[in-house]
């Protein structure tokens, strides 16, 4: 055996010394913690589908949601993953202003979501929807809305506050690409995580 | 050789605070873990020992405790509700603030830069997070005793209704709430630490560190620190679901037509059954989250202490993946009496049993370790024994319990105490205990005393299988878990007295801590001085002065050319060598 280790130090990229996968710890931490925080979303949406196939009926989504103006909120959320990917790539070739502008605008995007969703939120309340209680009948149906949708929504409201702090370093000049890079990461998973919500709770 | 570190050499930070409070480096940051864990080990402890006074005793009244808890010993004498919440915060402070403390954030922060020949974690600062989120989450918990209606009551798996309805019981109330705020801070906390610890082995290993070189702690680390990441995320889903349940008005594991207090409840739709499987999604895995790293403790001691390599490295790191991924898909065997259909209780049966296969190549790796080795009983060695004891004892006991057949028998009864006793009370705390000893010349640059330290293992030993072995036969007998009172049950008769002496052994188990306790800090100030490497160990760790300086590696980070296990070599002058000799020099020099 320990001759045999004696032989065994190559240059692979596993032999110590270098990152195996050619990343910084940094962007090796938001992948893994984006595993994780998807896997909080795993729980809260396996639990969602427990509850409706164990209930008997289900209110039709179709009928409730209006789909087209759900489908602008998709549109603005994944526009907003472009605009991120132009950041970094702006970064990446030392672009300053224009990296802070997209960045700008990836916050703009974020932001109107949010507006749409309280928008979302305010008419079903209106119409008598509660996280307890609702008009439709079967209880779980409000209440996993409301926690799927908040959920999602507090994870959208504090990626706005990572990218205003990433767009106030790169405009002041103490930002680099991986920096935003790292804060893009985290902002595509956002918007990944919304087609999921999009197309199980509200699609089908 | 060394090789030149772009990182240079950290200066460190002289101020006290920075230093010893609010300190970056891994070291002092395990050292804050270890006496977190075992503050918080003293009070659980003592919450055990106030549960086994009453059942040996059940009528007495001890008025000297009625001035400690007014309300739950109100003239003396127990309250049923006081007891489930006794039950409760031992369960929880153990398993989450005490052992998971010592092993993760104790061993965890002490020992990954430092066998990975880094200066320090990844994100130091990330570090320091981690632990000073795990303060608060402790202070809350404990504080949960004084408020209304006392600590939580629901059981440390908080299953609902007891954790939903806020007047289900007394411990329902403010306590419930309080103990999921307080597991919140302590999943945020591993989550930081466990990504550090992730990110440290996979990316900051010293040159010729290949992955079949890394010590077996090492290993044990990274899969528990995965397996934590993963089974968590689940039970924090969870607990915000039982958290709109308790404050929002949510049924999400509440169905229609429950039953409280002469009142039918305004709930429905949900079920307490999605947060079984919730919870216990995390509760298996967890598990191994404690138990793998204590086996790579032991899995360190061995070498050192027989002075020969450890048995089937491989088969060994193999086996900890097997039963990584295979923990995580048995968590149903907690349900078999909740409701499951026999077809899934077969597949999570067949899943249980599998993980038999690998636990046992480990545990036979162990034994073959010792073969023809030349033993060194010292204290760590002992520790180390007593370890794999309990793991085979323990390990036997479970299977019986991963079977539904007879799961369907022991379930909830002291069989089951006195089994998960073994494996996340006994081989944990067994384990804990011997890598004290054995890195406590690291840690302190002192010896803890020998003389203590084997009457501290022997008094361990015996008391804790008189303790908990005696408990698996209560169980056979019939006498269930988490009950106030036994002495209205006919049937228990001819067991009660056994109690009687159950409890004489948790109290010889608990006063025996204390003498670890003393040795430790007596040792800490007046212990004979150690050298850089007084076992004569062959690991990393041990090239560094004792206890190593900030940065841990003086200029230059060393290089390493073999594994950690290199004893009895033939042809080398002394009967270990280090990770840092080249080949040449293991061939001609000593
Ligand atoms: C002196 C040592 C100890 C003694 C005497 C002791 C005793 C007990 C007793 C009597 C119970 C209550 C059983 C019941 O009524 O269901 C219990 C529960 C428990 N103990 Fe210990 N224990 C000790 C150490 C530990 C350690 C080191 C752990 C580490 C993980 C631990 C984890 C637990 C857990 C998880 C429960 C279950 C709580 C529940 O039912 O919710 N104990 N222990
Ligand atoms: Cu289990």
């Amino acid at each position: 055996m320990a001759e045999e280790q004696l032989l065994l130090s190559g240059d692979s990229p596993w032999s110590g010394g270098v990152s195996p996968f050619g990343v910084k710890w940094n962007k090796l931490m938001m992948w893994m913690f984006i595993i994780t925080d998807a896997l909080i979303f795993a729980g809260l949406l396996a639990s969602y589908g427990f509850a409706r196939l164990a209930s008997d009926r289900w209110p039709d989504p179709a009928e409730i949601f209006h789909l087209s103006f759900l489908a602008l909120m998709t549109f603005i959320l994944i526009s907003s993953s472009a605009t991120m990917a132009s950041a970094v790539g702006a970064a990446r070739e030392c672009h300053w202003t224009a990296a802070t502008r997209f960045v700008l605008l990836t916050i703009l995007g974020g932001l109107a979501f949010l507006g749409c969703q309280a928008y979302e939120w305010a008419s079903l309340i209106g119409e008598g929807a509660r996280l307890s209680s609702n008009p439709w009948g079967v209880v779980p149906f409000g209440s996993y809305f409301f926690v799927l949708t908040g959920f999602h929504g507090t994870h959208v409201l504090s990626g706005v506050v990572v990218l205003a702090i990433t767009a106030f370093r790169s405009a002041t000049g103490r930002s680099s690409a991986d920096g935003i890079e790292v804060a893009g990461l985290y902002w595509h998973f956002v918007d990944l995580v919304w087609v999921f919500i999009f197309t199980l709770f509200y699609l089908i | 050789m060394a090789v030149a570190s772009s990182a240079g050499v950290h200066h460190e930070p002289k101020s006290f605070m920075r230093r010893y409070i609010f300190s970056q480096d891994h070291k002092i940051i395990g050292i804050q873990y270890f006496l977190t864990s075992a503050v918080m080990g003293v009070v659980a402890g003592l919450l055990a020992m106030l549960i086994r006074l009453h059942l040996a005793w059940p009528e007495a009244k001890w008025p000297f405790l009625a001035k400690l808890f007014p309300l739950g010993m109100e003239d003396g004498l127990m309250k049923p509700e006081f007891y489930l919440s006794l039950v409760t915060m031992h369960g929880t402070l153990m398993v989450f603030f005490v052992i998971s403390l010592a092993l993760i954030g104790g061993f965890g922060n002490y020992l990954i830069p430092l066998q990975v020949g880094a200066r320090d974690m990844a994100f130091p600062f990330l570090n320091m997070l981690s632990y000073w989120t795990i303060v608060p989450g402790c202070l809350i918990m404990l504080a949960s005793f004084f408020v209304e209606g006392g600590a939580a009551a629901s059981g440390w798996t908080a299953y609902p209704p007891l954790s939903a309805v806020e007047h289900a019981i007394p411990g329902s109330g403010m306590g419930q709430t309080l103990w999921l705020l307080g597991m919140a801070l302590f999943i945020a906390s591993f989550t930081m630490g466990g990504l550090n610890y992730v990110a440290t082995i996979l990316n900051l290993r010293t040159h010729g560190l290949s992955m079949m070189r890394l010590p077996s702690f090492i290993w044990t680390m990274l899969i528990a620190s995965i397996v934590g990441l993963l089974a968590f995320p689940p039970l924090t889903a969870a607990a915000v679901l039982l958290l709109f349940d308790r404050h929002g008005g949510t049924s999400f594991f509440l169905p229609s037509g429950l039953f409280f207090g002469k009142q039918v409840l305004e709930h429905a739709g949900g079920t307490p059954l999605l947060w079984q499987h919730l919870f216990w999604f995390l509760g298996h895995p967890e598990v191994y989250v404690l138990v793998l790293p204590a086996l790579g403790i032991t899995l360190e001691i061995l070498p050192t202490f027989t002075r020969k390599p450890i048995f089937g490295y491989r088969m060994t790191v193999y086996s900890l993946c097997a039963i990584a991924i295979l923990g995580m898909i048995v968590w149903g065997h907690h349900m078999y009496v909740s409701g499951m259909s026999p077809y899934v209780g077969e597949f999570f049966a067949i899943g249980t049993l599998s993980i038999t296969l690998p636990s046992a190549i480990i545990g036979f790796n162990m034994l073959a370790s010792l073969w023809g080795g030349s033993l060194r009983f010292s204290t760590p060695m002992l520790f180390a024994l007593g370890t794999i004891s309990l793991f085979g004892t323990g390990g036997l006991g479970g299977i019986f319990l991963g079977n539904a057949t007879s799961d369907i028998q022991l379930h909830d009864t002291y069989y089951v105490v006195g089994h998960f006793h073994f494996m996340i009370g006994g081989v944990t705390l067994f384990a804990i205990f011997g890598g004290l000893y054995y890195w406590f010349p690291k840690m302190f640059g002192r010896m803890m005393n020998e003389g203590l330290g084997r009457v501290h293992f022997w008094l361990s030993l015996v008391s804790f299988y008189g303790l908990f072995l005696t408990m698996h036969f209560l169980g056979f007998g019939g006498m269930p878990r988490r009950y106030f009172e036994f002495s209205k049950f006919n049937f228990l008769a001819p067991i009660r007295d056994l109690n009687v002496l159950v409890s004489v052994f948790a109290f010889v188990m608990g006063a025996t801590q204390i003498i670890f306790l003393c040795n430790f800090f007596w040792s800490i100030f007046r212990g004979a001085k150690a050298e850089r490497n007084p076992w004569k160990a062959a690991a990393l760790e041990w090239t560094a002065p004792s206890p190593p300086p900030h940065g841990n590696w003086g200029d230059q980070l060393p290089q390493v050319h073999r594994w950690p296990y290199d004893y009895s070599l033939p042809g080398a002058h002394e009967d270990y060598v280090g990770q840092t000799v080249t080949p040449g020099e293991a061939k001609f020099s000593a």
